[in-house]
């Protein structure tokens, strides 16, 4: 599932932008070092393909639910991890802009949750171990499965993770990543399955595809396990303690000052929540974290001042700002219209 | 100065998996000159088209243009002088804009801005093809693709023209326009097609290709009315030659 | 959404995107920065902020307005991918155990107020996002993502699935209706058929790949894709991108629903 913007805080989304922007000066980088001419429309074809695919949708057997190709396998099993996280890049921006799927600062997210995990987590650590050179198809239908699964439950928990992150919904971690995770499952396995059947395809048509392909996108020399859970563990620290930074250093300031300028009153919560929240997992998991911080069950007392936006039922200050919203809207909407109707006299 | 623009001398080819695909193909086009090639399909029309930039090598064989033998070193230098247009319009047209796709050639052979500008207008002038110059390809119409395929090709101004089935899939107006086209260019001329009409409205000459080899060689005319000699090469008479009886009455 | 459905909407936008209005004609540049800055500050505003949300209602409103595109398009779009914010917001009403006021007498959930700045904030995003295409041509965006400093290769591999996104969905469409015309009614694809067009689809597109490279060298292709625009930066594009971020500053931090309604009541009584 696509992250999107609303669920998002800016924090959260920033960093996972900056996170996908890196990674794709990475890869750009490394790719132009030793690229075949051939490779970029290739690889700008093979995109509008996997575009293309993901547009059909076929039905799951056994439950009447549709599902739909991820992609991201296949591809690097053709192009590379680097060449292949380019290309979904590629496909999850065009979607992102033409089909609206989650919104552009979630694009940052998506592309890591859909993109990074497949291509450089699941796809040389799992599929190509299993896979090997790929004339079994037993093998390839399992890394395929494998693979495809591995990688969805990391973006599936991806996603659970951004969300709670953010603060914006009330859904508990335990609840949000009961529900998704399951789910990612069976479109795992299905996507195992459909992804080894087009390489089964492929390799009783052309053979020649894969195998070229093999031999001219080799895995980097010397990646190991540990060396990428090493790298992951480093970009978390980064991350984390980035957000914390921004939290830490900004939030604070920013909503004070929000305070001071609209007089809402006491917030005492807010101060201390975000920092907090973010500053420690176990925090984060036992209140709902977010800007509109929680309190935990047993601290009945602090929830009545928490109440945001609207603490001390101020009758007057609650009117007058509904009857500001609804004349804000009404001159908003209605510029629009003015504009369109000037417009359409003049034609065009 | 060599009279000859493009020789093909006793080429021969293997395609990777085996097949034999030119057994010897020789022929000579000097300046000026526009040529048709017809015969059977696999016969070897494409892989002649393909050779004559380089984007085949021969296994055996030689294939000069002007002054330069055709070899891995010199494709480049070849490309210069003989532009293909190949049979799809969506492949060529890969660029985001049509004025992109008609610049391309002209950019990497190194002209600078202003003169590349001016190829690009001229060339799409010449194809009456002006108008969509800002347009994306995918939302030109097949002749308007046609058009704009052929401009990206003669903006390089290359000394030979060489096409595949130019008109394949246009509906009439834009075959008529294509056939204008042709005929108003300057450039010497290749044409590869089925549609022998085509081949009688713009070429002067006609060889006939049949499993790898040429077969027949001269006036288009002549070859062209010849019936017996295209039945043998699973072709007709142009439709222009057959005379067919004005129709009257019902089907039967 | 049927393959055609979903390709005629991605047509529509598309060819909306060419056309000549004044936020056409804007920097690419200027309107991904402003877009981006609009999202930015939507989304951050906090969980139970609804009414100070309202104002920002003006930038999509402005642009899809003196752009040309048609706001029931875009609104149908909006509704059309809102499911996923649905699902996931409905929970906080049904979770959130707190009341609030909203108007005098009026008490909900707290829950509700933080699902309606969800949805209020994704109705924003998404029509800010759907409208930088709309008046953006998509090579026009990929330029300015080139000129903001992405990666050539990228942002070139980006422009060739662009174009030639529209042909292999024709081409997608006419073997999906090769199908159906051979299913007899037997509903939608299998897995079993589903893997048989997409290989068929994967070994046309890597063919159609090779025709393309062989296009590019007949042209003299070298290694490196040329381009030779050097658009600058007009005033106008720098004026817009100043005035939108000002006014998203200016809604970020003042309360304007609430002053104005002051203002109102003050005047009134």
């Amino acid at each position: 599932m696509h992250m999107a913007d609303a669920l998002l805080s800016p924090a959260v989304g920033g960093t996972f932008w900056a996170g996908t922007i890196g990674t794709i000066g990475y890869a750009s980088k490394r790719l132009s070092a030793r690229l075949d001419d051939r490779t970029v429309p290739l690889m700008g074809v093979l995109g509008a393909f996997i575009f293309t695919s993901q547009m059909i949708n076929f039905t799951i057997p056994g439950t009447g639910s549709s599902g739909h190709l991820g992609g991201g396998m296949i591809l690097a099993a053709l192009l590379g991890p680097h060449a292949a996280f380019l290309v979904m890049s590629s496909v999850l921006t065009v979607q992102a802009l033409f089909f609206a799927d989650g919104g552009l600062l979630a694009l940052g997210c998506n592309i890591w949750n859909l993109g990074i995990y497949p291509c450089f987590v699941a796809y040389p650590l799992i599929y190509k171990p299993l896979a090997g050179d790929g004339r079994s198809a037993r093998r390839v239908l399992l890394a395929s499965m494998a693979g495809g699964i591995v990688g969805l439950q990391m973006g599936a928990f991806s996603v659970v993770l951004q969300t709670l992150l953010s603060g914006k919904t009330e859904l508990p971690f335990g609840t949000f990543a009961l529900m998704m995770q399951p789910v990612h499952l069976a479109i795992g396995i299905v996507e195992g399955f459909v992804t080894a059947g087009v390489i089964g395809y492929v390799r009783a048509s052309r053979p020649e595809i894969l195998d070229g392909a093999a031999s001219s996108a080799p895995l980097a020399a010397g990646i190991s396990l540990r060396n990428v859970i090493v790298g992951f563990i480093a970009l978390a620290v980064v991350a984390g303690g980035a957000l914390s930074w921004f939290a830490s250093a900004h939030p604070d300031g920013l909503e004070r000052s929000v305070e001071k300028v609209t007089g809402k009153g006491e917030l005492p919560g807010r101060g201390h929540g975000i920092p907090a929240a973010l500053k420690s997992v176990q925090e984060r998991t036992a209140f709902l974290p977010g800007y509109g911080f929680k309190p935990a069950a047993g601290a009945p007392k602090e929830k009545k001042q928490e109440i945001p936006a609207w603490p001390n039922v101020d009758a007057g200050t609650s009117l007058s700002g509904l009857i500001g919203g609804v004349l804000v809207l009404a001159v908003a909407f209605g510029i629009g219209w003015a504009v369109r109707a000037l417009r359409g006299k003049d034609a065009a | 100065m060599s009279h000859h623009l493009l020789e093909f001398k006793d080429v021969r080819f293997r395609y990777p998996d085996g097949t034999e695909a030119l057994k010897g193909v020789s022929f000579l086009i000097t300046h000026g000159e526009s040529v048709g090639i017809v015969g059977a399909n696999g016969a070897g029309k494409s892989t002649v088209l393909l050779h004559t930039n380089g984007h085949l090598l021969p296994t055996s064989g030689a294939v000069t243009v002007g002054e330069v033998p055709l070899r891995k070193e010199t494709r480049q230098e070849i490309r210069r002088k003989v532009g293909v247009v190949f049979q799809n319009p969506d492949d060529q047209l890969f660029m985001p804009t049509v004025f992109d796709d008609v610049a391309f050639g002209p950019l990497n052979l190194g002209l600078p801005p202003d003169r590349v500008r001016e190829r690009v207008h001229d060339a799409l002038r010449q194809v009456n093809s002006l108008a969509v110059l800002d347009k994306p390809p995918h939302h030109l119409s097949g002749g308007e693709k046609s058009a704009v395929a052929i401009a990206t090709v003669i903006a390089m101004k290359p000394d030979i023209l060489v096409m595949d089935e130019p008109a394949a899939s246009l509906d009439p107006k834009s075959r008529r326009s294509v056939i204008g086209l042709l005929n108003s260019f300057a450039h010497s001329k290749i044409v590869a097609s089925h549609d022998l009409d085509l081949i009688l409205d713009v070429c002067a000459r006609c060889l006939v290709i049949r499993d790898g080899a040429i077969i027949a060689d001269g006036p288009a005319p002549e070859i062209l009315s010849d019936a017996t000699l295209l039945a043998e090469n699973n072709l007709e008479l142009p439709l222009t030659l057959q005379g067919r009886p004005a129709w009257r009455g019902t089907c039967r | 959404m049927s393959l055609e459905a979903a390709y005629s909407g991605i047509g529509r936008l598309d060819r909306l995107s060419y056309r000549d209005t004044v936020v056409h004609r804007l920097d690419p540049r200027a309107k991904v920065v402003a877009t981006l800055l609009f999202v930015v500050v939507v989304v951050s505003f906090p969980k139970y902020e609804v009414l100070s949300l309202l104002p920002f209602f003006l930038f999509p409103v402005l642009i899809g307005a003196l752009g040309g595109i048609p706001a029931g398009f875009i609104a149908k779009k909006v509704v059309a991918v809102s499911p996923f914010a649905v699902f996931v917001g409905i929970f906080n009403p049904l979770i959130d155990p707190a009341t609030v006021a909203i108007a005098p007498g009026v008490a909900v959930s707290a829950g509700w107020v933080s699902f309606a700045s969800i949805l209020v904030k994704f109705a924003l995003t998404i029509s800010a996002a759907l409208l930088l295409i709309a008046t953006t041509s998509f090579p026009g965006i990929c330029r300015g993502l080139r000129r903001l400093g992405l990666p050539a290769l990228f942002v070139s591999q980006l422009l060739f699935l662009y174009r030639y996104l529209f042909v292999l969905v024709e081409e997608a469409m006419r073997v999906v209706r090769a199908r159906d015309m051979r299913s007899f009614g037997k509903g939608s694809t299998g897995v079993r058929v589903f893997v048989r067009i997409v290989g068929t689809l994967f070994l046309r597109t890597v063919e159609r790949a090779e025709r393309i490279y062989g296009a590019m060298l007949a042209r003299g292709f070298r290694g490196d894709l040329p381009s030779m625009r050097r658009e600058a930066l007009r005033p106008s594009d720098a004026v817009f991108v100043l005035a939108a971020g000002g006014f998203f500053a200016l809604c970020r931090f003042v309360p304007v629903p609430q002053r104005i309604g002051s203002l109102l009541q003050g005047l009134a009584g």
